[in-house]
C-alpha cells in the first residue's frame, strides 16, 4: 500500500494542480502534497516497513502479461526516500522564484515525481518504461517552457537523446520478453530468461544506452551541462539529484541480473568508459568559470565512479554504490542550493565576478564548506562511506581484470575534485570582496532551515551509516546472487 | 452483410437528402444518425444477429476480425463526423452528396476487409478510390484542390490499372479468383504467380503510400480540402492496410517467406522517407501527409511479422492512429495559417485546444500513456515475435525518435513561442468531442485490455 500510495499522492495531487488558479493556493497545495508524500515515506520506513506493505500487484495488461507490480527492495525505498525528502526541500528553497503559469509549473513537478518513484519501485519492464517516460516528459516540458535563454535548443536536445535511448531499452525488453519462460514482463521471469552470451552483449548495449545517457557516462554526457545550465534551478536540482539516480538504479536492477554474462564480458570497457569521463569532466571542471556548469561537471565525475563501482561486481562496490545514490542526491542538492542563492543574491554565478562572500555572509559559507567537503568525500560525510566502499569494492573486485588501475585513475579524479571544488570555494567565499560582493548580506533564516536538513542529512550518514548499510545488504546480495556469471558460463559451454 | 448493405443504402439516402433539405443542420444530423445506426447494425451482426441473410460465402466472408475492423472504422467515422462535419460546409454546395460518398467508401472498406474472392478486393478498391477522386477535387474553385485531384485519378487509375493486371495473372495461373481454392502452394515456382502477385503488391502499396510508391501521398493530402484529407489518411488507409493484411495473411500466407524481405526493405523505405522529409516541412499538414507516410511504414510491420500480435496491433494502431489524426486535422480546419509558425503561442490563446494537440502529437509520437505507443509497441512485439528482422526493429526504433523530432516542433511552437491567433470557430461541443478523443486515447493507452476485451465483444 505504501508503494501505491508514494506514486498515487504525486500523481493525484499533481493532476489537481493543473486546475488550481491562484498562485499562493498552487504553492501551498504542493508544498503540501510533497510532504504528505514525505510523511508517507517515513511511515513507511518507520512504522510501516513490513515487506507487505511495499508490495503491490494488480492485473493490468492481461494481454500482454504485465502486472502492475510494485516492490520496494532496499535501493528502492531508500531513493524514494531520497525523493520524498528532496521534494518538499526543492519546493521550499525554491519558494521565492517567480514562475509565469505557476500551477503547470508544480503539476508537472508532481508528475516527475510520481514517475520517480514509479521507476524506483516498478518490477515489471513494461510499468517500469511507462515510468521511465513519465518521468522524463514533465521535466522536458520544465526545462523548456522555464528555462533559460537557450532552454528550447538544449531540452530538446536533451530529449532526443533520452528519447532514443528509451527507445532502444523498448526494443531489448521487448526481445527479452519474447525470450522469457511463459512471455512474461515480470523482473523474476526477465531474471530467468537464459539468454546467449551473444544475445546477451547486443541487448546489453541497448539497455546500457538509456542508462548511460540518463546518468550519463561518458560519451552520452554532452546534453548534461547545457541542460543544467538552461533548466530552471527546481528542474536541474531533480534531474541532478533523483533522475541520474534512475540510470543508476536501471545498472543495477535490470543490466547487471538480466544481462549477468554480459556485464562480465563488458564491464571493464565500461569502466574504462567511465573513468575516461570522470578524468575528462574532472579536467573541464577546472577550466570552468560558472558554478553551474561546474558543479554539472563534477556530477559526471561521481556519476562516473558509480558506474565503475557498479562493474565490479562486488557486494561492498554494490553496498558504496547505493549509499553514494542517496548522498549524492543529498549533496549535489545542497550544491544547487548555494548555487541558487548566490544567483538571487548576486544575479551571476560567474567564479570570476565574485568573491569575499564569507566575509559577508558566514553562515551561508559555513553551510557550502561542509557540502563541499562532503562533495570531496571528507571523512565525517555521507559521501566518504560511499566512496571508501566503492573504492573498496573495485579494489577486490574478482570481476575486473584492472581492478587496480581503475581504482588508480579514478583516484585521481577524487583528488581533482578537491582541487575543484576547493578552488570554486576559495575564488567565491573567500579573498578580497569586489563591488558585486561588497553589499551583500547573509542567508534568512528559512534558508538556513533548509540548508540545515541538507547538513543533517550529510552528517548523518556520515556519521552513523550502519542502518543505511543494512538497508540495502539484502539488496546488494542478492543482485550479486542473480548476477552470479561463473555457473552460467559454465552451462553455456555445455 | 448488415453493415455493407446499409452503408450502401445510406450512401443513397444522403444523395436525395439534399432535396429534401434546403438547410444543412438536419442533413449533418441524418448523416450522424445513419452512421450510429451503422454502428448498431455493424455490433449487432458480430453478435450473430444479421439482418439480410444472402449467401456471399464466394464472395465475402464476415470472420469476426473483419467485424471488429469494421466496428473500428465506423466509430471512427462517427468521431470525425462529431469533430469536421461542420467544416465540410466550407468546402461547397453539395454537402449532402459529401456524405454520400463517405458512405460509399465505407462500404468499400467493408469489402476490403471480408473479401474471399479477389474480384471483391478490386471492387471494394474501386468503391473506395473512386469517390476520393471526386473528395479531392470538391473544392471546385480551388486550383490546387484540381490538381490534386487529377494527379490523384490519374496515379490512382494507373494503379488500379497494375492491380487488374496483377489479377489477371494470378487468375491465369491459378484458375480461380478465390482466394480459398488457389493451390499457392502447389505453384510456388510459377512465374505468371509471382508476376502476378508482384503487381498486386505493387497497386497495393501504392493505395496505402509505400515508399517508394509513395509520391502523391503529400500533394493530394495538401491539395485536398482539410476535411477530406483527415478521413483519407485515417480510416480510408487503415483499411487498406487491413484488407491488404487479410490478402497477405488468407491468401498468401505459404509465400510470405519469400515476400518478408522485400516488405521488410520496403517498410524500412518508407520510415525513413517519410519521416526524413517529414523533418524538413514547413506546413503542419504537409508534415502530417508525409508523416502519414512514415505511419505505414509502421503498418506494414504488421504484414512482415502476420502472426497474432500483428493483427491485434493493426487493430490498435487503426484506433490510435485515425484518432489522433482525426482530432489533429480537425484542429486544422479551424486554423487560418497551418505552418509550424501558425501554431505559435497557441497555448495562450486556446490551452484547451493546444492542450489536446499536445496528447495527438505525443500519441503519434509513441510516447507511453498514449495509444499510439501501445500501437507501436505492438508492432515491435510483433516483429520480435516473428524471430527475425531485428535490424527493421532498431531502424524502427530509431525513425521513431526522428518522427518526435517534428511532432514535437508543433509542441513547441505552441507553449514556448509567442504569435498571433490564428485559430478561431471552435464550438463548445466540438470541445467536448477534442476533449473526448483525447480521453480515449489515453485510455486505450492504459487499458488496452478494456479496449480489446470490448472490441471482441
Amino acid at each position: 500500500m505504501i508503494a501505491l500510495l508514494l506514486i498515487l499522492v504525486p500523481l493525484v495531487s499533481g493532476l489537481a494542480t493543473f486546475l488550481i488558479k491562484k498562485e499562493e493556493q498552487v504553492r501551498t497545495w504542493s508544498l503540501l502534497a510533497a510532504i504528505s508524500t514525505f510523511i508517507i515515506a517515513i511511515l513507511g520506513v518507520a512504522v510501516f516497513a513490513a515487506p507487505g506493505n511495499w508490495t503491490f500487484r494488480a492485473a493490468w495488461m492481461g494481454l500482454l502479461n504485465s502486472s502492475f507490480s510494485l516492490r520496494g527492495d532496499g535501493m528502492g525505498i531508500m531513493l524514494c526516500m531520497l525523493t520524498a525528502l528532496c521534494y518538499p526541500v526543492i519546493f521550499l528553497s525554491t519558494w521565492t522564484t517567480a514562475y509565469k503559469k505557476v500551477n503547470n509549473f508544480f503539476g508537472l513537478m508532481l508528475l516527475a515525481q510520481a514517475g520517480l518513484m514509479g521507476v524506483f519501485l516498478a518490477m515489471d519492464a513494461l510499468l517500469f518504461y511507462f515510468f521511465w517516460e513519465l518521468a522524463l516528459i514533465p521535466v522536458y516540458f520544465i526545462c523548456s517552457q522555464w528555462g533559460g535563454e537557450k532552454r528550447i535548443a538544449v531540452t530538446f536536445k536533451f530529449f532526443i537523446y533520452t528519447f532514443i535511448g528509451s527507445l532502444l531499452m523498448l526494443v531489448g525488453i521487448l526481445y527479452v520478453y519474447a525470450h522469457t519462460p511463459g512471455h512474461s514482463f515480470d523482473i523474476e521471469a526477465f531474471y530467468k530468461s537464459g539468454l546467449s552470451a551473444k544475445e546477451q552483449t547486443w541487448l546489453f548495449w541497448l539497455f546500457f544506452v538509456a542508462f548511460a545517457v540518463k546518468m550519463p557516462i561518458f560519451p552520452f554526457h554532452t546534453w548534461q551541462p547545457d541542460t543544467y545550465q538552461q533548466s530552471p534551478t527546481a528542474a536541474t536540482m531533480v534531474l541532478s539529484a533523483l533522475m541520474v539516480k534512475m540510470g543508476v538504479l536501471g545498472l543495477l536492477r535490470w543490466l547487471l541480473p538480466v544481462f549477468p554474462i554480459a556485464s562480465y564480458l563488458n564491464g571493464d570497457t565500461i569502466s574504462l568508459l567511465a573513468v575516461t569521463g570522470i578524468i575528462y569532466a574532472s579536467l573541464i571542471a577546472m577550466r570552468q568559470d560558472d558554478m553551474k556548469r561546474l558543479v554539472a561537471y563534477s556530477s559526471i565525475a561521481h556519476i562516473g565512479l558509480m558506474c565503475v563501482a557498479v562493474f565490479a561486481e562486488d557486494k561492498s562496490a554494490l553496498q558504496g554504490t547505493m549509499i553514494q545514490m542517496f548522498s549524492h542526491g543529498i549533496n549535489i542538492l545542497g550544491m544547487w542550493m548555494v548555487v541558487a542563492i548566490i544567483e538571487r543574491k548576486f544575479g551571476t554565478v560567474k567564479i570570476s565576478a565574485l568573491g569575499g562572500i564569507a566575509q559577508k555572509a558566514p553562515a551561508l559559507t559555513f553551510f557550502f564548506v561542509i557540502i563541499a567537503f562532503a562533495n570531496i568525500a571528507l571523512p565525517l560525510t555521507n559521501a566518504f562511506i560511499g566512496e571508501f566502499l566503492m573504492f573498496k569494492g573495485i579494489l577486490g573486485s574478482k570481476v575486473s581484470q584492472n581492478g587496480v588501475l581503475i581504482m588508480a585513475t579514478a583516484g585521481v579524479g577524487v583528488i581533482l575534485g578537491a582541487v575543484y571544488t576547493l578552488r570554486m570555494g576559495r575564488k567565491v567565499f573567500f579573498g578580497e570582496t569586489n563591488a558585486l560582493t561588497e553589499k551583500a548580506t547573509d542567508i534568512s533564516f528559512q534558508e538556513k532551515a533548509i540548508l540545515a536538513i541538507i547538513i543533517g542529512a550529510i552528517l548523518i550518514v556520515g556519521i552513523y551509516p550502519q542502518p543505511f548499510l543494512n538497508a540495502v545488504d539484502q539488496t546488494s546480495q542478492s543482485i550479486l546472487k542473480n548476477s552470479d556469471v561463473l555457473p552460467m558460463l559454465m552451462k553455456q559451454k555445455h | 452483410m448488415n453493415a455493407v448493405l446499409l452503408s450502401g443504402l445510406l450512401g443513397v439516402v444522403m444523395m436525395f437528402a439534399s432535396f429534401l433539405f434546403r438547410t444543412k443542420a438536419p442533413v449533418r444530423v441524418l448523416a450522424i444518425l445513419g452512421i450510429v445506426l451503422l454502428l448498431v447494425a455493424n455490433i449487432l451482426e458480430s453478435k450473430g444477429l444479421r439482418l439480410f441473410h444472402l449467401d456471399t460465402t464466394r464472395f465475402l466472408s464476415f470472420s469476426s476480425y473483419a467485424l471488429f475492423f469494421n466496428t473500428i472504422a465506423i466509430a471512427c467515422t462517427l468521431v470525425y463526423f462529431l469533430i469536421s462535419s461542420k467544416d465540410m460546409q466550407q468546402v461547397g454546395n453539395h454537402y449532402a452528396e459529401y456524405f454520400a460518398l463517405i458512405f460509399f467508401i465505407l462500404t468499400g472498406i467493408f469489402l476490403v476487409t471480408s473479401f474471399t474472392n479477389l474480384l471483391m478486393l478490386f471492387l471494394g478498391i474501386e468503391i473506395i478510390s473512386i469517390p476520393l477522386y471526386i473528395l479531392t477535387g470538391s473544392a471546385k474553385k480551388d486550383l490546387k484542390s484540381n490538381e490534386a485531384a487529377l494527379k490523384y485519378l490519374l496515379m490512382g487509375a494507373f494503379s488500379t490499372g497494375i492491380m487488374l493486371l496483377g489479377i489477371a495473372f494470378i487468375y491465369g495461373a491459378t484458375g480461380t479468383f478465390e482466394i480459398g481454392k488457389m493451390n499457392i502452394a502447389g505453384l510456388m515456382k510459377s512465374n505468371l504467380l509471382t508476376t502476378g502477385m508482384l503487381l498486386l503488391l505493387f497497386s497495393m502499396c501504392f493505395k496505402v503510400s509505400v515508399a517508394p510508391f509513395h509520391f502523391w501521398t503529400p500533394d493530394v493530402y495538401d491539395g485536398a480540402p482539410n476535411v477530406f484529407t483527415s478521413f483519407m489518411a485515417t480510416i480510408v488507409k487503415v483499411g487498406i492496410f487491413a484488407g491488404f493484411l487479410h490478402l497477405f495473411y488468407s491468401a498468401f500466407d505459404k509465400v510470405t517467406l519469400q515476400w518478408k524481405f522485400w516488405l521488410a526493405i520496403l517498410a524500412a523505405l518508407t520510415l525513413f522517407v517519410g519521416n526524413i522529409t517529414a523533418v524538413f516541412q514547413q506546413s503542419v499538414k504537409r508534415m502530417l501527409a508525409y508523416s502519414s507516410i512514415a505511419q505505414a511504414g509502421f503498418m506494414l510491420f504488421a504484414l512482415v511479422a502476420l502472426n497474432e500480435t500483428a493483427h491485434e496491433g493493426l487493430l490498435l494502431y487503426a484506433i490510435a492512429y485515425s484518432l489522433a489524426t482525426i482530432g489533429i486535422f480537425g484542429i486544422i480546419a479551424k486554423m487560418t495559417d497551418y505552418s509550424f509558425d501558425g501554431f505559435n503561442g497557441l497555448a495562450t490563446h486556446q490551452p484547451l485546444v493546444a492542450l489536446c494537440v499536445t496528447i495527438f502529437m505525443l500519441s503519434l509520437a509513441g510516447i507511453p500513456l498514449s495509444a499510439g505507443f501501445l500501437a507501436k509497441f505492438y508492432m515491435l512485439k510483433a516483429v520480435i515475435q516473428s524471430g527475425d528482422y531485428l535490424w527493421l526493429v532498431i531502424f524502427g526504433v530509431l525513425m521513431a525518435a526522428v518522427s518526435a523530432y517534428y511532432y514535437f516542433r508543433v509542441i513547441q511552437a505552441m507553449y514556448f513561442k509567442q504569435g498571433p491567433n490564428h485559430f478561431s470557430g471552435i464550438s463548445t461541443f466540438e470541445k467536448y468531442v477534442l476533449v473526448g478523443i483525447c480521453v480515449l486515447i489515453i485510455f486505450t493507452g492504459l487499458f488496452p485490455n478494456v479496449i480489446f476485451g470490448w472490441l471482441y465483444f
